[in-house]
């Protein structure tokens, strides 16, 4: 059947994708979430949540149900409208940029030729969230936290948009299923650690990109609101920043967007330098399904995230912003003329082992 | 069918929300309608196959110059009521201003349409149009791009010259300073006698 052009049952099977996609999501956030709060009791030698299931296992849920229950108190004075906009943006704008999102050869919801340019933009418009909520709020301590995250957020994209020209470059195509597979063959073709010997000028970009690597997952930090860069929300200056007057499933939601972007940060990470669904050493693994590699590399990233949280203290903001100024737009612009220049020299990087 | 129902549903948005970016009363709310519009417009630019500079558009200006406004509009203490006693006043340059637009688009308007080609070329040897606008940019206009480029920095020094002030008795953070200090030079051990202090 054809309604406006569209085919019902591709429309159907949309949905169910997307159905299914957001599920294993937000299933997958409540245990990662978990595992967040455990890896940082464990640097603390605490226990952490271990009362509600098995090892605290159903934490998250029982968080979660909290969180519904809670009465929404909107302040006096707040503008109510764009109050309750603000956290239904930040987690819109989270869920949208997961469509282009590939876990596994084939499976993405759609497989954009400009998937990291829709990605980009997409993460964007998450400022909008803190800002409109802090703003909303009609208080002090959120304003003050969403006039410094957005600034810090704005910085951050600037680097994390120059740290993707380097990989575009070498990919040479802006859609995310060739920007794996052009990382296809082995470890050494990943763009984390290209050591490559059987072709010995590739050697030349290894310093450059591992160290774009370097630069994206501390930029993807800064630009998630992630410690050390959780200026937005301080709670030594600025008690909580823009989510001091959310409460019950507003805070919720706002809660679970911020995670979806630094999961979903993690999984670019994955994507971008770490060979997205390709085994490390292609022989004798094939009977591992590629999305066991996706998953287990992002579950990675995101404890390499959880450790940064328990491990680092917090920047100063005119640290943050000397950073991200002065330290990684200038060394990821030149690293885009190096890149650049290898590409006119010698071309794209073959991909392909 | 459904292209020209999204065409409507956009065009209309784009319309409606910038008209109310002026009649909205909050300018946050302005802002708002600002942002409403551009996407209204990278809509429109997605109906004409044109998805690269929809995206661009979206993250140039929704996501950082809309921000920009966003940040200045909500820092700003505007007087409304002082505003709208100023408004007659300008909107005669208002008038000149929006007539010239108006000329100019019914003049774009029906030269596109009186074109045999119907005004917009699409690359015919199938190359995307990001390949067609990076052909455009850096290869058939590339000292054009340039000149813009230095005419943007040229702006952007004169910004930073004009607000930077240089104030004494700041005191500000070197880190080289910092890192090159020594424990000679920053620690002094003194022998203190009881009861005299260490002088001066």
């Amino acid at each position: 059947m054809v309604v406006f052009g569209i085919e019902l049952s591709w429309l159907a099977v949309k949905l169910i994708q997307i159905g299914l996609f957001v599920t294993v999501l937000l299933v997958g956030l409540a245990f990662l979430l978990l595992m967040d709060r455990k890896i940082w009791a464990a640097v603390q030698m605490r226990r952490g949540p271990n009362v509600v299931g098995a090892f605290g296992l159903l934490q998250s849920f029982a968080d979660f149900i909290k969180f519904v229950v809670k009465e929404l108190i909107i302040p006096a004075g707040a503008d109510k409208v764009l109050f309750i906009l603000a956290p239904i943006l930040t987690l819109v704008m989270a869920f949208g940029a997961w469509a282009v999102v590939p876990v596994a050869p084939g499976w993405v919801i759609s497989n954009l030729n400009l998937g990291v340019l829709y990605w980009l933009a997409i993460s964007s418009l998450g400022v909008y969230g803190i800002i409109i909520g802090g703003w909303a709020s009609n208080s002090k301590y959120p304003f003050l936290g969403a006039l410094r995250s957005s600034a810090q957020m704005v910085s951050y994209e600037v680097s994390i948009g120059f740290i993707l020209i380097t990989v575009l470059l070498l990919v040479g195509s802006l859609n995310m299923t060739d920007i794996v597979d052009a990382q296809a063959g082995g470890f050494w073709h990943w763009h984390i650690a290209l050591l490559d010997f059987s072709n010995p000028k590739s050697l030349l970009l290894f310093p450059v990109m591992f160290y774009m690597f370097v630069l994206f997952f501390i930029s993807a930090l800064a630009e998630t609101n992630r410690p050390p860069f959780d200026l937005a929300e301080a709670e030594s200056e600025l008690v909580a920043g823009y989510q001091v007057e959310y409460s019950s499933t507003a805070y919720l939601l706002f809660m679970i967007g911020e995670y979806l972007n630094i999961v979903l940060m993690c999984a670019m990470t994955t994507l971008l330098f770490l060979g997205g669904w390709h085994a490390p050493i292609d022989i004798g693994v094939q009977f591992v399904p590629p999305f066991f590699w996706f998953a287990i590399k992002l579950v990675f990233m995101f404890f390499m995230f959880s450790m940064v949280k328990a491990i680092v203290p917090r920047y100063r903001y005119d640290q943050l912003m000397r950073l991200g100024w002065k330290v990684f737009l200038p060394t990821s612009l030149v690293a885009v003329v190096l890149v650049s220049g290898y590409v006119v020299m010698f071309g794209h990087l073959a991909g392909g082992g | 069918m459904l292209p020209v129902i999204a065409f409507y549903v956009l065009s209309a948005t784009a319309v409606g929300a910038a008209f109310m970016v002026i009649a909205a009363r909050n300018p946050v709310h302005s802002v708002m309608y600002l942002i409403t519009t551009f996407f209204a417009a990278a809509g429109l630019f997605v109906l004409m196959g044109a998805e690269f500079l929809a995206l661009l558009l979206i993250m140039v200006y929704v996501g950082a110059v809309a921000v920009l406004f966003m940040f200045v509009v909500m820092m700003l203490d505007v007087d409304f009521v002082e505003m709208k006693r100023g408004a007659l006043q300008h909107a005669p340059m208002g008038i000149v201003v929006g007539g010239v637009l108006l000329t100019e688009m019914i003049l774009v308007g029906a030269a596109s349409l009186t074109q045999s080609d119907g005004g917009v070329k699409f690359p015919e040897d199938g190359t995307s149009n990001l390949e067609a606008i990076g052909n455009v940019l850096y290869t058939d206009y590339a000292f054009f791009f340039e000149g813009v480029g230095l005419v943007l920095l040229v702006a952007m020094i004169g910004a930073i010259v004009l607000t930077l002030r240089r104030r004494d008795g700041v005191k500000r953070q070197d880190i080289a300073k910092q890192i090159a200090r020594t424990r000679e030079g920053g620690v002094e051990l003194v022998d203190v006698v009881s009861g005299e202090g260490i002088g001066s």
